[in-house]
């Protein structure tokens, strides 16, 4: 059969390719994106935070190297301040896509005993900053994929797929390079390594539509539902475990759920009632704050992001 | 200008969520750039764009608003702009913003916007956003008409193969939504863009500031007829699904191989469709097969279409990795190993013909060099200029060379088989993007001859093992002195050899030559085919070359045979060499009469993994040469 008649064949049949929906291209996109990094790359790793954005980025790893197992082991980076909801899921997803979990814990953080509590900023430098190089170094992966994407705030609207770290993990603007078409330049010096962010076009609302329409499984704290709480410096924390000082407050419950996923005492919740996906994506449509503000770590400064990448952070 | 926020929030979201899901679920994805300064209100119209699809969130809105008022560039009404030049303060700190992406939705469509900003790095940035996008949005101010800007954003559009252009003539309530003015400045147009072959185009006359003709027909200008800008985003073709209709193609990515019983070829279709049970050919071998399955975690395929990333087994154990591309049996691309291509240049270290670079096309990476540059093109007057080199942001025509022959398509056919872009070899930075208009003629009807005397043979006879002894260093330094010597001794040994030195081949074969650095290039490229030619005769080659750079050299190594080159670096300081002078060049450079001199004016890059490394003051030419002849008779 010749292309032409095959494509009105495909037409006829109602799968006409003009109707690529946008989040089979941008399926597409990341998968090819992941299979370039494993071609090119001496030793990827994933970096798994355990978050919806991560979630969707295991999921599409799986897709592109279907049936094996995706090529590379998982890594996180714990700060041991996660939600215990968080630890479950990761270590039961990792089981399920058939890879292996790394977990790595900066030891210099353990033996200082450094917390958010009590630590500020230092703790996302130590734990995860400072963590995320060293695990990075001491296994050698030189291609290592993170879950961030551009629509999150101005100053990540012109990152790159591929970023390039020299060989102490800082991002020098200047060693950026373009990208046209479909064609990554992963070539690099011994010793350089490159962050590769797969679903850098992907919006919150894309990821939300993906995880419902694929059923990925996500951190249940994602969902309303009551959870004791307490009220400081105007964000909602979950009091996830004992280890948080609470100051003659008493936690009440709320029914809260969670826009996204850090450390537990940093990370705002919301008052709400959506309790299913639907619920939650209609939420997000209907209310009107971004993302990213429940994170305590992004009120820090200003240009906050910009910093942090250049110092190693994503 | 309206004051309070027009949210188009979706009504099906609060009514019917599952609803809107399923909405949102098959809307189809446009990707477009939008071209313009500041000027001509691009971050105004982009910034509508995000408002009114309700893509800002109340807290973005708040700071937009204080923002505003603080800059008072509207005076107390939102200034749009606010909300995507966010890069003010990265330009001071000195960060390349190539660049930036954007995204919303409407009922009907998501939208990527490319925005680049930036006058200097205009082509390099406007090429790279363009790349991807599948309509270019040309903004003109009303009041300017057409400008050298807007005929170099057409050309660049054009160039990079984007068929859907909209001409947005912005800022009409300046001009008192005069349609003479729209008029004229279309009319103005239409002539431009047919001279560069701009076949078709949409002209929509807007006000960015005042949202009219943005999502709505404007009461405004109640002569327009046309659609409203976005009405036209949400309608118009999407390149990406007119390829589905051509002849299938994939470049495969990655062999998937878990097992023994599983072999399959992952990569994302370029064109075409293809289902199980259609013959396939494999490419550049030709051999042919069809495809068993198409695999996908979601279950097996009937049938898969251009832009989807998919794994397809084969009926056959044929030979297929990547770089390789699958296509359709009966309409399989061309292969060929020279290409007529037009060359972007990105970086600001020139493009130098006779160089090799990387060349990255669909899968494969090949070596490749320019061996002609036909003409440069003024992207501000489409004017031909002959020329030797290319600087940043240059564009040029050229003729390119692969050290191996692969499957392409012209670009203009399929980006994605047509599209390369070359990285250079030392500092792996993406230094070009190139589009290929077609093989030369030369590539697909020069074969290789087989010859029955292999070069072995000629070898034997001679009882020695061919190489080249590649002697580099600086003027001066005595490279010619030591291969002179080391020459005579391979005499006396009874050895088979031949001397290249510098200054000879460039009173004959490379008479034609100068000193500029493309002609460096060039100088040594032909020296290291004329040593390979006598490799293959079986020869001891010597050759006493400055040879300053160090990818060229490499170039030259990767020309030998593996293990025949031996490069000998004559590692005498500039100050010695200079106090040397024996042809009293120094001198003259210093004096500014020899230009790009080595070492003065021009760089010496030292090698880095030479195999000899002689050091003249140490020992002198007579115990070097001994040295590397003891070292030659060590390998036989």
């Amino acid at each position: 059969m010749n292309t032409h008649a095959k494509a009105e064949r495909a037409e006829e049949a109602g799968v006409s390719p003009a109707r690529l929906t946008h989040l089979e291209r941008l399926e597409a996109e990341s998968i090819h994106i992941m299979r370039e990094v494993v071609a090119e790359a001496e030793k990827p790793v994933m970096l798994y935070s355990v978050g919806k954005d991560s979630a969707v980025m295991l999921h599409l790893a799986r897709m592109a190297f279907h049936p094996s197992p995706p090529p590379f082991p998982l890594l996180h980076v714990d700060t041991t301040w996660k939600f215990r909801a968080m630890y479950e899921l990761r270590d039961r997803a990792a089981r399920e896509a058939g890879m292996e979990l790394l977990v790595y814990k900066n030891p210099e953080a353990i033996e200082k005993g450094i917390n958010p509590f009590d630590h500020g900023p230092l703790h996302t430098d130590m734990w995860k900053t400072e963590g995320l190089k060293q695990a990075l170094s001491l296994y050698g992966f030189d291609a290592a994929f993170g879950g961030a994407r551009r629509d999150e705030e101005k100053s990540r609207a012109k990152e790159r797929v591929f970023s390039f770290r020299s060989a102490n993990h800082r991002w020098d603007p200047k060693s950026q390079r373009p990208e046209l078409w479909k064609l990554y330049n992963a070539r690099k010096a011994k010793g350089e390594s490159m962050r590769v962010f797969p679903i850098s076009n992907w919006t919150e609302l894309d990821i939300w539509q993906y995880i419902h329409l694929e059923g990925i499984e996500i951190v249940p704290l994602y969902f309303s539902a009551p959870r004791p709480t307490v009220i400081r410096d105007g964000l909602i924390l979950m009091v996830d475990d004992e280890r948080f000082p609470l100051e003659g407050e008493e936690p009440v419950m709320r029914s809260i759920r969670f826009r996204t996923l850090g450390c537990y005492p940093l990370t705002g919740a919301v008052e709400s009632e959506a309790a299913t996906l639907p619920e939650v994506i209609q939420e997000m449509l209907l209310t009107t704050t971004s993302e990213r503000q429940g994170r305590a770590i992004d009120h820090d400064q200003a240009a906050s992001m910009e910093k942090k990448k250049q110092e190693g952070y994503f | 200008m309206a004051s309070e926020p027009i949210y188009q929030t979706d009504d099906l979201i609060a009514e019917d969520i599952d609803a809107y899901l399923v909405q949102h679920q098959h809307k189809s994805l446009l990707r477009f750039i939008t071209c313009g300064s500041v000027d001509d209100g691009k971050s105004t119209l982009i910034g509508r764009l995000l408002y009114d699809s309700k893509m800002i969130f109340e807290d973005q809105l708040a700071l937009l608003e204080s923002d505003s008022k603080r800059m008072g560039t509207q005076g107390q009404e939102i200034d749009f702009a606010l909300l995507v030049d966010g890069l003010a303060a990265e330009r001071e700190q000195g960060i390349t913003i190539d660049v930036a992406y954007r995204f919303f939705a409407t009922e009907k469509r998501k939208f990527i916007v490319a925005d680049t900003p930036g006058h200097e790095q205009y082509t390099r940035n406007m090429v790279t956003g363009a790349s991807t996008a599948d309509l270019a949005v040309i903004l003109i101010d009303a009041r300017k008409g057409v400008l050298t800007q807007t005929r170099r954003h057409s050309y660049l559009a054009h160039l990079i193969g984007i068929r859907n252009l909209v001409l947005a003539i912005n800022k009409m309530d300046l001009v008192d939504c005069d349609k003479g003015v729209f008029d004229s400045i279309l009319a103005d147009y239409r002539v431009f863009a047919a001279s560069i072959g701009i076949e078709d185009f949409t002209a929509i006359p807007i006000s960015g500031l005042r949202g009219d003709n943005i999502t709505t027909r404007s009461d405004a200008m109640p002569w327009y007829e046309g659609p409203a800008l976005l009405d036209h985003l949400e309608t118009v073709e999407i390149d990406a699904d007119r390829r589905a209709r051509d002849a299938f193609r994939i470049p495969v990515q990655w062999v998937n191989r878990p097992n023994l019983d599983f072999r399959g070829f992952s990569g994302t279709i370029a064109s075409g469709t293809i289902a199980p049970g259609d013959p396939v050919r494999v490419l550049p071998s030709g051999k042919t097969s069809r495809v068993g399955k198409i695999v996908t975690m979601r279950g097996e395929l009937d049938q898969a279409v251009a832009g989807q990333s998919v794994t397809i087994c084969l009926t056959d154990e044929i030979d297929c990795s990547r770089g390789d591309v699958i296509s359709a049996a009966d309409s399989p691309p061309e292969v060929a190993d020279q290409f007529e291509a037009t060359i972007v240049w990105m970086t600001d270290e020139p493009m130098l013909p006779g160089r090799p670079y990387w060349l990255k096309l669909g899968a494969a990476t090949v070596s490749a060099t320019i061996t002609d540059e036909k003409y440069q093109v003024d992207v501000n007057t489409m004017e031909h200029i002959a020329a030797k080199t290319l600087a940043l942001n240059g564009i040029a025509v050229c003729n390119i060379a692969l050290d191996r022959a692969l499957p392409f398509t012209a670009y203009d056919d399929n980006p994605d088989l047509g599209g390369f872009i070359l990285v250079d070899r030392l500092s792996n930075a993406t230094v070009g993007a190139g589009m290929i208009h077609f093989a030369l003629r030369r590539s697909q009807n020069i074969h290789w001859q087989a010859i029955d005397i292999s070069r072995e043979a000629h070898a034997r006879q001679k009882s020695q093992k061919a190489a080249v002894l590649w002697f580099t260093g600086l003027s001066g330094s005595g490279k010619s002195t030591i291969a002179n010597l080391v020459e005579k001794k391979l005499h006396v040994l009874g050895r088979h050899s031949y001397l290249l030195d510098g200054d000879n081949v460039r009173h004959g074969l490379n008479k034609d030559l100068g000193f500029t650095d493309a002609d460096r290039v060039e100088n040594i490229r032909r020296v290291g085919e004329v040593a390979r030619l006598m490799t293959d005769a079986g020869l001891i080659v010597l050759t006493a070359f400055i040879s300053p750079f160090r990818a060229e050299r490499q170039m030259v190594r990767r020309m030998i045979s593996e293990g025949e080159f031996i490069e000998v670096f004559v590692d005498t300081p500039l100050d010695v060499a200079e106090a040397r002078d024996g042809k009293g060049l120094y001198k003259k450079a210093r004096a500014g009469e020899l230009k790009n001199f080595t070492g003065i004016d021009s760089p010496y890059e030292r090698p880095e993994n030479a195999e000899i490394i002689v050091n003249t003051v140490e020992i002198s030419a007579e115990e070097a040469a001994e040295q590397i002849v003891e070292m030659l008779i060590g390998r036989g």
